[in-house]
């Protein structure tokens, strides 16, 4: 098949990424990714018993060398962590640097003379992997490890497709899972193997570091931006293929490291998701909190613009029509700084909540005679006043229809007027029996 | 395996239209039939954490159709009592029955509502995808759930008053509304008994009563519920029956007879604080006794 290289890299990186995802997330659910970092360096003795016992470097035996040693590994550490003397990660610790150093040595007393290189099998070189390609029928069919790792792709897709639902409760609730006849333990290790599988399979063409990254960083990523496991999935290895992608163009670009870019990638990613993820992102909490506080000041700016209006109209009347001088003084529109004296904000708040008001047509500026000027509500921004106002002060009368003294009400419907939705102020009005004024004596405005 | 126990299982709604009787003495009623199964027997069971026992020598037969309380002071085994029956711990010896049969063999009828504390919340899914993992067992390896399941998941979460909470990420719940998914789910498992371990654990008036409502349903519909309770004060209002358990068991039958100040020193003595607050307990609930007769019988 005559791909170019770089194609081949890439859909190599990818689909390392995408098994190494899959299995990875319920790794991670489980809190068990070190388990995936333990497993991908324990495999170590496998290759290298394998090795010595085949005197081949065919990957198949080497498979399942690996394979026997993640299972090893994973049920050493259960052991160490039953026995209720060794705590888990120490467990994890013990055994799998110990297993990785029982590896060295074999490599280092009895295959030295051949190239099973330690460095290859730690960083791997997914660079030249295009250079081993799969002969077939007097065909080329493109690079070995495409189809090794497509192989080990399939399998894991496969593996979760099927025993989704058991994975998930396994990972969920392991007690229940046993109860109901689906073995939690049995679960562990068609986990493990998977992970094992995957570590191996992926490891001799692209280095264990990729595979321990791709293992934990893709669905921590995803764990970040969904609140579904299928999703988190999904998610989890889109974000390994486009780690990958985008790391062969960044290591293309620095003449770097393919694995290496690959996995600062991801974990670029991750930093973006923590940062900026719609549910649990640092940044968007913030903006969200932002946004929240400009528009209880906006509404805040509403209602006592339509007080005033209310007040210098009250005072015009009982003043009468016709009459030269009236006895009330009458207030002049708002600006900016009578607005932050009114509310008690600060300036530059009020001016920018005016200005958004102005911008949304709730408010318009009113010149006066004198210069200056000041804002006035529009229609739409006179109905909106009036909403707020009916909602603080049908609060403001059901909080007294639970017995609370008439001084205590205003600050508490202060605050809540801001989170009570339309249908939630209708039932908090008729619970206060509709009443027509407020526990101050001030009329309802009821549209 | 399951036409074998249906017979049994159609017994128990006619033995528990008998509550009072039944709660005496087991098997002594029914004339004409043998004596029915217990809905768990439990022989000379030891359990052991590491080589040190925690259960030991476990004699217990529990009628089926009754609200069972397992109580005992902390590490008294009460957790360890359930998770061995249903086959989740290693027994060191002795045997666990339930319906007649193993464990093993007896999945199918048994809902588990395990501690709260026990799973981690901030896994990603949502309120209805955990009852419908209820469903799991039944449906068997590799069949997925599909709509008769979602239906009759939603159906669950109704009864525990939480229908509209359905598509609530489980993280988003309060600790009550979690312990009511954890019942729904056990409902959705339609199980003929429960184990319910610390249900009323930590959780608000509201869950609290809503649990009592649906242990009253699960009783009137002729399944038995084992809970393990740690409120002594409730024990008599909520339970038919009582396991009093430290270690050993010190006594069970029904709460009129055994839920007594002689066996609640038994099963928590030795310690002088504890003893004392179970002093206070046993006077409440001799208080609370009295007017739940009261009112018991007015309401009859």
């Amino acid at each position: 098949m005559g791909l170019p290289a770089w194609v081949w890299i890439i859909l190599i990186g990818a689909l390392v990424a995408a098994s190494c995802s899959l299995a990875g997330c319920f790794l991670v659910l489980r809190r068990l990714a070190m388990l995936g970092d333990a497993i991908s360096h324990a495999v170590l003795p496998g290759i290298a018993m394998a090795f010595l016992l085949t005197k081949s470097r065919n990957s198949i035996y080497m498979l399942i060398g690996a394979t026997i040693l993640g299972l090893v590994t994973a049920f050493l550490v259960q052991v160490l962590q039953k026995s209720g003397r060794v705590r888990g990660d120490a467990a994890i610790g013990v055994t799998f640097t110990s297993l990785f150093a029982v590896g060295v040595i074999l490599i280092s007393q009895f295959a030295s003379e051949v190239d099973l290189d330690l460095d290859c099998v730690l960083y791997g070189v997914i660079e030249y992997t295009p250079l081993y390609t799969l002969s077939l029928a007097g065909r080329d069919w493109g690079p070995q490890a495409f189809w090794q790792m497509l192989g080990v792709f399939v399998l894991c897709l496969v593996t979760v497709s099927l025993f989704f639902k058991e994975l998930k409760l396994a990972a969920f609730d392991p007690e229940m899972a046993t109860a109901v006849g689906i073995n939690a333990t049995l679960m562990h290790y068609l986990l493990m193997a998977l992970v094992s599988v995957t570590t191996v399979g992926a490891f001799e063409p692209v280095g264990a570091i990729l595979v321990v990254a791709m293992l934990v960083v893709p669905p921590a990523t995803a764990y970040l931006l969904c609140d579904d496991l299928k999703k988190m999935l999904v998610i989890s290895v889109g974000c390994g293929v486009l780690s990958s992608v985008l790391g062969y163009l960044v290591a293309q670009q620095l003449d770097a490291s393919t694995a290496g870019a690959m996995t600062v990638v991801a974990g670029v990613l991750f930093a973006l998701a923590f940062l900026f993820s719609p549910s649990h992102g640092l940044v968007t909490k913030i903006v969200a909190q932002r946004h929240l506080s400009r528009s209880v000041v906006r509404e805040d700016a509403l209602q006592a613009l339509w007080r005033l209006q209310q007040e210098n109209a009250a005072g015009l009347d009982a003043a009468g029509p016709g009459t030269a001088h009236p006895t009330t003084t009458v207030i002049k529109p708002l600006d900016a700084i009578g607005l932050a004296a009114v509310t008690r904000t600060e300036i530059g708040i009020a001016r920018r909540a005016l200005e958004e008001l102005r911008r949304t047509q709730l408010v318009q500026v009113q010149p006066a005679q004198n210069g200056g000027g000041g804002f006035v509500l529009t229609a739409s921004g006179q109905q909106a006043a009036q909403e707020l106002v009916h909602r603080h002060r049908a609060y403001e009368s059901y909080l007294e229809s639970l017995g609370y003294p008439e001084d205590h009400v205003h600050a508490a419907a202060d605050r809540v007027e801001h989170f009570l939705s339309p249908q939630l102020a209708e039932a908090v009005d008729a619970a206060a029996g509709n009443p027509t004024v407020d526990p101050h004596g001030k009329p309802i405005p009821h549209d | 395996m399951q036409t074998q126990t249906a017979p049994t299982l159609d017994r128990q709604p006619s033995a528990n239209t008998h509550p009072q009787a039944q709660n005496g003495q087991v098997g002594a009623q029914s004339p004409g039939q043998s004596a029915p199964v217990p809905a768990l027997e439990v022989h000379d069971l030891t359990v052991a954490y590491h080589r040190k026992p925690v259960l030991w020598d476990i004699d217990l037969s529990l009628p089926a159709g009754n609200l069972i309380a397992i109580i005992g002071p902390n590490g008294a085994g009460k957790s360890t009592l359930l998770k061995a029956v249903m086959g989740l711990l290693p027994i060191a010896s002795g045997w666990a029955r339930i319906h007649g049969k193993p464990w093993h063999e007896q999945r199918q009828l048994i809902g588990y509502v395990p501690q709260r504390e026990s799973v981690d919340w901030d896994f990603p899914t949502d309120a209805l995808d955990v009852v419908m993992m209820g469903a799991y067992g039944r449906l068997g390896w590799m069949r997925r759930p599909g709509k008769a399941e979602r239906k009759a998941a939603l159906h669950c979460l109704e009864q525990v008053g939480m229908a509209s909470f359905a598509d609530r990420q489980i993280s988003q719940l309060s600790g009550g509304q979690q312990q009511r998914v954890f019942l729904a789910r056990a409902l959705a498992q339609q199980a003929q008994i429960y184990f319910m371990d610390e249900p009323f654990a930590g959780v608000d008036a509201a869950t609290e009563s809503a649990i009592v409502t649906l242990l009253q349903e699960l009783k009137a519909q002729g399944k038995t519920v084992i809970v393990v309770h740690h409120d002594l004060e409730t024990v008599r209002e909520y339970f038919d029956w009582v396991v009093l358990l430290n270690m050993r068991l010190l006594a069970a039958g029904p709460v009129e007879t055994t839920f007594t100040r002689e066996n609640l020193q038994k099963t928590y003595g030795g310690k002088l604080t504890v003893l004392s607050a179970v002093a206070d307990a046993v006077a409440l609930v001799a208080a609370r006794q009295a007017q739940f007769a009261r009112e018991g019988k007015g309401a009859k």
